[in-house]
């Protein structure tokens, strides 16, 4: 009952949310309302979550994706905590994509952790949309 | 038992007994239209109708998404459990849509007394989704004490919220306009409590007094006068009083005989809209695959025949008239 079937196209439905503690949410904002043009249900948890509080959003609204801003710096705690919880809660299906300021050395290891995208500054929104849509429908 | 018909069965106890990660599978279903979803539902029914179902309506901003919020606070300290739908809208150019409700949600995160599930419109018009109604009968059925539906903001015709909520509170504000707004037909008629949310603002003393003297006009089923209740979010005010509003309310249904005169009315709507959309499927369908469709089409573009004729004989199954 989880798979979409065929052809039938319902929206994406991607939560977006901000790990820590910093409160510079206008990047978050920025790819929401372009996810949202791009046809997308984009669930906005906003600032200073967990990522306990993340997982359990994930989880219980059932997204296709989550996509995480982060401008602290503790994206190295932050960001594998959320990939374990999702993986000890039932989500590991659900793709993780982030954005924010993270050193190139940090991208990398975060993306051999599992984080399947990370967009620096200056990232068009286009390029941001059709990774959010490629890795939420995968085969579309 | 086929493997479906099993899986199915699993799917529905699965919700029964508490699993989350179902539950939240079974809604994307039903949202999507799914076809699988079609039998949980179904089999699901006959364990709803026994939470109270609260609808929060009234106009973008007024804060309905904090009072949401605390009235989970206010029943989790009860030794309630809760389950929320949040219906934001879609955009009627992309589909897409930014679903912000969830925002105001302030709870433990191991707190399994609490589901909140965030709902897009998806082009229905009313204040709520498609969906809804039969989401928060999920709920019910997956044992949650009271629900909690928050729709759109709501303009003055949005109340479809009526169609769903046993309780339905009318969220407003100071200073939306004088006491002849609280007169005019659509949302004002459908408040089973009227609550003036930031009551920390000048005016509303005002507001609270324009819609006490609304309902002393009278209008409303059996012998409930609504109730106005002042609350606050910021400095929190009015909650308990707000709860106990709703709970008066639940008793007076019961008392008064209401709940069920209102339930047959809701269902009998129900079942009707759902026939009522069947038959016209089928006979778009079958119109559409009429092969004396496209000559109408053909004399109607030549001014031959005007619409309501071509329509008439379409649906009266005749061919085209003779040239």
């Amino acid at each position: 009952m989880t798979k979409a079937r065929g052809a039938r196209k319902t929206p994406i439905r991607v939560l977006i949310a901000k790990p820590g503690l910093d409160g510079h949410d206008r990047g978050a904002k920025v790819v929401a309302r372009a996810l949202r043009d791009a046809g997308m249900e984009v669930i906005y948890a906003g600032l200073r979550q967990t990522p306990e509080e993340i997982v359990r959003a994930a989880l219980e609204e059932d997204v296709d994706l989550i996509g995480l801003s982060i401008l602290s710096g503790a994206h190295m705690a932050l960001f594998p905590k959320v990939l374990t919880l999702l993986k000890e809660q039932g989500g590991a299906r659900i793709p993780v994509f982030a954005g924010g300021i993270i050193p190139d050395e940090d991208a990398r290891r975060l993306k051999r952790a599992g984080i399947r995208a990370i967009f620096g500054p200056g990232t068009s929104l286009e390029e941001i949309v059709t990774t959010a849509r490629s890795l939420a429908r995968p085969s579309a | 038992m086929t493997e479906r018909t099993s899986r199915l069965r699993a799917a529905a106890r699965a919700i029964v007994e508490g699993d989350r990660l179902v539950l939240a599978r079974t809604i994307t279903a039903v949202e999507n239209g799914d076809p699988s979803a079609d039998r949980v539902v179904r089999s699901l029914y006959g364990r709803s109708g026994r939470a109270p179902v609260v609808g929060l309506t009234g106009p973008l901003g007024v804060g309905k998404s904090s009072l949401v919020n605390a009235l989970v606070g206010r029943l989790r300290s009860l030794g309630q459990t809760v389950g929320v739908v949040g219906v934001d809208p879609s955009s009627p150019f992309t589909g897409g849509s930014v679903l912000g409700d969830r925002i105001r949600l302030e709870r433990r995160a191991d707190d399994t007394g609490v589901y909140f599930r965030s709902m897009a419109s998806r082009g229905a018009a009313g204040g709520v989704a498609a969906a809804t109604r039969e989401v928060s009968r999920l709920l019910d059925a997956a044992g949650f004490d009271v629900i909690l539906v928050e729709t759109v903001g709501s303009g003055q015709v949005d109340v479809a919220i009526r169609d769903i909520a046993s309780t339905s509170i009318v969220v407003l504000v100071p200073h939306l306009g004088d006491e002849v707004q609280t007169l005019k037909a659509g949302l004002f008629e459908i408040a089973d409590i009227f609550c003036v949310n930031k009551v920390d603002l000048p005016g509303a003393d005002q507001a609270k007094r324009d819609l006490a003297e609304l309902v002393t006009l009278g209008g409303h089923p059996g012998d409930w006068e609504p109730p106005v209740v002042g609350t606050s979010t910021v400095e929190p005010a009015g909650i308990v009083e707000l709860w106990d509003s709703v709970l008066a309310h639940e008793k007076f249904l019961d008392a008064s005989g209401e709940r069920t005169r209102g339930e047959r009315k809701r269902l009998s709507s129900e079942i009707v809209g759902i026939a009522r959309d069947r038959v016209g499927h089928e006979l778009t369908r079958r119109l559409e695959q009429d092969p004396s469709l496209r000559r109408l089409l053909d004399e109607v573009v030549a001014r031959r025949i005007d619409p309501r004729t071509a329509a008439e004989r379409l649906a009266a199954g005749r061919r085209v008239a003779r040239r």
